[in-house]
């Protein structure tokens, strides 16, 4: 390979950028905060780290791992690498299909939200937002949402600023790992210098956004709330579960990501190291900034009850812009093109990651260029991102999120930490992550693997298929123990399955109610047929490769 | 700030900057290998 290789990392630190970046995404700065506040504050932070500790850390591990050792036999996505793996059984390269289908489908509804920063970008910087107040704001966002409604004079704004985010994602990807590479090296200390000066900001807001509509509005009480520890959340199964997710999802584990990027690293590099860098990077940007940015300034000029009725991913785009106009026309605007300047960031890194497995194995098994499969995964998150911008209000984009970028994931996951431990074997996967190692990995890891991380996952994942009403995991056993049944909530993925929540609105719904629930039931299958297809579609391309291969060993 | 929001507070910030910094400064710091790694490439 000759200078400028375009499938090669460039430098250590442009890997670790990017792998960060691949992490570090909106999560950080808006799932962590509202999931700390749900789920008993500072307590909440012991669950999350124990949970970084024995599920974060092992997997980035196993992802690295496996990564590398696929690049080694010229697999670049996981369907291979699982297969090289899974001692030739022929499911391993078909679970391995998850790693390139979670990536798609989770880029088609992700660019969407990439989509909004940049134009909430551009918004601030033209002061759209002077002016407004609260109710405006949060106005503009549903208007915005709209297609029939145009904010900008730009008819159909919307997707219209969603293919733009797709083609710029495309673009870069035509690079291939260069082009990522550069993205990351500029937009992770860029994400970092604005997500400081926010959080300084914020910090120090004290009692001076206080207001005679908010008098007693501080940005302390924010914190004291987030950090303040309500010990008895310890015992809730609940919040366990929440923090092995937000752990799960703010590491991008269970994507393929990862096992992507590793791939293109040989024997002699290191990847313990590689992996705490970039995964204590992301835990940075996560509990130290994101923590004392949205909460902060929220509660500095709105009050603490405000903040506790209304923390949700949408204080991003509906009450922010409106705070910001505090601090003056100026800064005001200046904060919020570095608001949604970090959040387009923390997006577009994560979103050029999740289109690398896709280049990769149409690279490997095809013969693609960087060019052709970065402009086919575009193609495909029109066809599937579109029916997530013109059908957000039916549940389109709900529906990718939670079989694409919540289920596949931790299924992936518990599949791939089986594999890695239990059947390629935990005595050679712990020499493949030691190996080359710039750090002393502790051997009490090993049996985390082996034993504490596979278990961990099994019982997310079943804490998802059957989490209870209310999420009353104490009061479910009870019932059961009592001979009641377990009473399943319509958020558990048996329930979601079958709609159950939604057939049982349509089943008290009247007239047009009755109708639009009827409706928004034939969009969401609707969404999983799309999704479904994406995953038969894969299965077949790796169903062909894998002919392929095996005439050419033939041959 | 009361004082059982700074007890858990304090520790994780500096435990989390510190490793980070730590981390990312032995990343920085690390000899270079005589062989060729997937860096030099490029």
């Amino acid at each position: 390979m000759g200078k400028n290789n375009q499938n090669a990392w460039g430098t250590r630190v442009g890997l670790i950028l990017a792998m960060a970046g691949n992490a570090v995404g909106l999560g950080n700065f808006l799932r962590f905060p509202v999931q700390a506040v749900q789920n008993g504050g500072g307590a909440f932070i012991i669950p999350y780290l124990v949970c970084f500790l024995l599920l974060g850390i092992p997997l980035l591990w196993v992802e690295w791992a496996m990564g590398r050792y696929g690049g080694r036999n010229g697999n670049h996505s996981t369907p291979f690498i699982l297969d090289s793996m899974g001692n030739r059984q022929r499911l391993w390269k078909y679970i391995g299909v998850f790693g390139i289908f979670t990536n798609i489908a989770v880029a088609a509804y992700y660019c969407y939200i990439e989509s909004w920063t940049m134009s909430y970008t551009m918004h601030s910087a033209m002061g759209t937002f002077q002016g407004m107040d609260q109710m405006q704001v949060a106005s503009f966002f549903k208007s915005y949402l709209d297609i029939e409604i145009s904010t900008t004079g730009i008819p159909y704004e919307p997707i219209i600023f969603f293919i733009t985010c797709v083609v710029l994602n495309s673009w870069v990807l035509g690079k291939g790992l260069a082009g990522v590479e550069r993205v990351a090296m500029v937009g992770m200390p860029m994400l970092l210098l604005f997500a400081i000066v926010l959080a300084f900001r914020a910090v120090t807001l004290g009692t001076s956004g206080a207001s005679p509509q908010h008098p007693d509005a501080s940005a302390i009480d924010g914190i004291n709330f987030l950090w303040t520890p309500q010990y008895q959340s310890l015992y809730d199964p609940k919040v366990w579960l929440a923090a092995a997710g937000q752990i799960f999802f703010t590491l991008a584990l269970g994507l393929g990501s990862i096992q992507c990027y590793a791939s293109y690293l040989r024997s002699k590099d290191d990847i313990a190291l590689n992996a705490v860098s970039a995964g204590f990077m992301n835990e940075f940007v996560e509990v130290v900034l994101g923590g004392a940015i949205v909460i902060p300034i929220a509660a500095g000029y709105l009050g603490l009850d405000w903040v506790k009725e209304n923390a949700s991913f949408g204080m991003a785009f509906q009450t922010m812009p409106y705070l910001f106009q505090k601090w003056g026309p100026i800064l005001g605007a200046a904060a919020g093109v570095m608001w949604f300047g970090l959040l387009f960031f923390a997006g577009i890194t994560s979103s050029l990651a999740m289109g690398t497995p896709w280049v990769g194995f149409m690279r490997d098994e095809f013969k693609w260029s960087n060019a052709k499969g970065a402009w086919s995964f575009g193609l495909m998150l029109i066809v599937l991102g579109l029916p997530t911008v013109v059908f957000y209000n039916e549940g389109v984009f709900d529906e990718y999120d939670y079989w694409g970028g919540t289920i596949s994931l931790v299924i992936f996951a518990t599949a791939e930490a089986i594999l890695f431990s239990w059947i390629f074997g935990i005595q050679k996967g712990w020499q493949e992550i030691t190996m080359s190692s710039d750090i002393k990995v502790p051997s009490f890891f090993k049996p985390i693997l082996l034993y504490v991380t596979p278990v961990m996952l099994i019982l997310v994942l079943l804490g998802a298929l059957i989490s209870p009403e209310a999420n009353n995991w104490l009061g479910a056993f009870q019932s059961l123990g009592a001979g009641n049944g377990w009473p399943l909530s319509n958020g558990s993925i048996i329930s979601q399955l079958f709609n159950t929540g939604l057939h049982q609105q349509i089943a008290t719904a009247k007239g047009d109610g009755a109708t639009i629930l009827k409706n928004k039931l034939m969009y969401v299958n609707g969404a999983r047929a799309l999704l479904l297809a994406l995953f038969v579609g894969i299965c077949i391309l790796v169903y062909v490769a894998n002919a392929k291969r095996k005439k050419q060993q033939v041959a | 700030m009361n004082t059982s929001a700074l007890i858990i507070m304090v520790p994780t910030l500096i435990g989390i900057s510190g490793f980070t910094v730590y981390f990312f400064w032995k990343v920085l710091n690390v000899p270079k290998r005589d062989e060729p790694d997937s860096f030099s490439d490029n």
